[in-house]
């Protein structure tokens, strides 16, 4: 055990999630979905809702004192983003709804700009639906071509070329199903000048990203994956590449000035940031992560990758149960499929045990075509989670063999 | 209780299913399909006038829609077009309403269980809203 483990006290961290302390079905609730979402710590909460009895009114432009804290405090949460990804301005960094949005907005305004009939886009097999349709969508509209870097048995992604048709390599940080972790830095290099956007979605919450080290043009990423409110996302774009995309929506606080003959566009980030944003959901944003810094999101990465060992040992000696992604850089998250048993009927009888796991296509169709399974059972863990919570999945996936011997 | 929903018929008809594989000289088909799991079931039917002689089904799927599939084709079997719309009809008031049970439902009746389990209700009526495509001549049919 390392000492960064040792002082991760995952009992004393659950005290600080409210909805964790309840019972589903008569049982100790035991969350594992947590790539789906994470739960909420109390400051998060307690941050909007601070906000709203003291602080809150629309931001920018207001000369009262409300609107002056409201801008004052958006805008540090902003900065707090940057530090955190360790993006080099502010300006950089620009609020959508979510990792979804982020990505339409590249496909949109850089995609559209930059790519044209014949040219191509590069995904990987294991992407999320939400970065793979909008690229479609795109090459629907201009004529482009979508390629698909193929991924192994273990889940871990093969060789790809770039062309000079090659104008954009669109990729995951961390497979939301597989658990993989991806060479960002090594694809960037191959990328040799392309730009690579990251869907970094399950990545943040999980594991230091530093966007210059990756080297990445674009990263995306969610809210409500690391711990902060709904309904929010966060776009990290280089500014070079960023200035010269036109704008993804207009409207107020996108604007320099306006007249009915010419509008001029509001400088970086404001040019992306259309109409009034989710301003709570900032404030409850910039909470998550002083959490997320303060426990240390490397003692938080090694403590899940204890727990991924444990979880990993536990569920390999079930019977009849197959993990599928056995990558060797993998993050917390296990799906798997049990012989003969559906993945719903698992997620079913483990509701009623208090269990809560995911089941289905996970939104990444293609990469359950991949690995030949309709569906599977994906347990995703969070630094919330403990050995007892494994130990109770063990024992319910031993309750849905003994209903279906 | 989870037992009242895997019941001892559903399981059995889950594992073995009954009128499982393709059917020769189909006069109607159609295919349903569940997008929330991507369940897939292809359903054929034997018609005679407007009997329905024969029925067998194809697909993957869990453990409560396999089951619903096996014994909707048992049950079909004999049953007129209006016979098994009406059948539909009683098997989804079971599934989604607290009326008391209707009658004449014979072995799906084991089905009440899955009232207590909305997100499940799709699965135990992919078979049927498939039946209601394949006799009204449409191919294909989604639960959304």
């Amino acid at each position: 055990m390392t000492t960064a483990t040792k002082a991760f006290n995952a009992a004393a961290v659950r005290e600080d999630f409210p909805i964790l302390h309840q019972t589903v079905h008569g049982h100790p609730l035991v969350y594992l979905d947590n790539a789906a979402s994470a739960q909420k710590p109390r400051a998060v909460i307690d941050a909007i809702s601070q906000f709203y009895s003291s602080d809150y009114s629309n931001i920018h432009r207001g000369v009262h004192s409300l609107s002056e804290r409201s801008t004052r405090r958006y805008e540090e949460a902003r900065i707090k983003i940057q530090h955190f990804i360790n993006a080099p301005s502010p300006r950089e960094i620009i609020f959508v709804r979510g990792t979804t949005e982020a990505i339409n907005l590249v496909a949109q305004t850089f995609g559209r700009k930059n790519v044209g009939r014949g040219d191509e886009i590069l995904i990987t097999a294991l992407e999320h639906h939400s970065n793979i349709v909008p690229w479609q969508m795109l090459c629907e509209e201009t004529g482009a071509n979508l390629r698909i870097i193929p991924v192994d048995d273990r889940g871990d992604i093969g060789d790809f070329e770039v062309t000079d048709r090659t104008k954009l390599i669109a990729v995951a940080h961390i497979s939301n199903v597989l658990g993989t972790i991806l060479p960002v830095r090594e694809i960037v290099r191959r990328a040799n000048g392309v730009p690579v956007l990251v869907d970094g979605a399950q990545a943040v919450p999980h594991m230091k990203v530093d966007v210059q080290e990756l080297g990445c043009d674009f990263y995306a990423f969610s809210s409500h994956k690391l711990y902060g409110p709904t309904g929010l996302g966060v776009l990290y774009g280089k500014a070079e590449l960023l200035e010269k995309m036109p704008p993804y929506q207009g409207g107020g606080d996108m604007i320099a000035s306006v007249t009915f003959e010419k509008t001029t566009y509001n400088t970086l980030p404001f040019k992306f940031e259309a109409g009034t944003p989710d301003i709570a959901g900032v404030i409850g944003l910039a909470a998550a992560i002083e959490y997320v810094e303060e426990l240390g999101i490397e003692n938080i990465a090694a403590y899940e990758m204890e727990l991924l060992d444990y979880a990993t040992r536990a569920l390999s000696k079930v019977e009849g149960l197959r993990i599928i992604g056995t990558a060797k850089h993998k993050a917390a998250t296990i799906s798997f499929v049990m012989q003969g048993i559906h993945p719903h009927d698992v997620g079913t009888i483990l509701d009623r045990q208090g269990i809560a796991v995911r089941t289905g296509h996970h939104c990444a169709q293609p990469l359950m075509d991949r690995f030949g399974v309709p569906a599977t059972t994906r347990a995703s863990l969070a630094f919330y989670n403990t050995r007892e919570e494994i130990d109770a999945l063990v024992r319910g996936l031993a309750k849905v063999k003994e209903i279906f011997d | 209780m989870i037992d009242d929903l895997y019941q001892e018929i559903i399981l059995d008809h889950s594992k073995k299913p009954r009128n499982f594989g393709p059917l020769e000289n189909a006069s109607a088909h159609a295919e349903g399909f569940n997008p929330l799991c991507g369940d897939r079931l292809t359903l054929e039917l034997k018609l005679d006038g407007d009997t329905v002689q024969d029925a067998r089904f194809r697909g993957a799927g869990c453990a409560i829609s396999v089951a619903s599939a096996s014994l909707m084709t048992e049950a079909l079997k004999g049953k007129t077009r209006e016979q098994a719309e009406q059948m539909f009809q009683r098997f989804h008031q079971l599934l989604t309403t607290d009326a008391p049970q209707p009658e004449d439902l014979g072995k799906l009746a084991v089905f009440s269980g899955v009232r207590e389990y909305p997100m499940r209700v799709k699965c135990a009526t992919l078979a049927w809203h498939t039946l209601h495509a394949a006799l009204q001549n449409q191919e294909k049919v989604s639960t959304e």
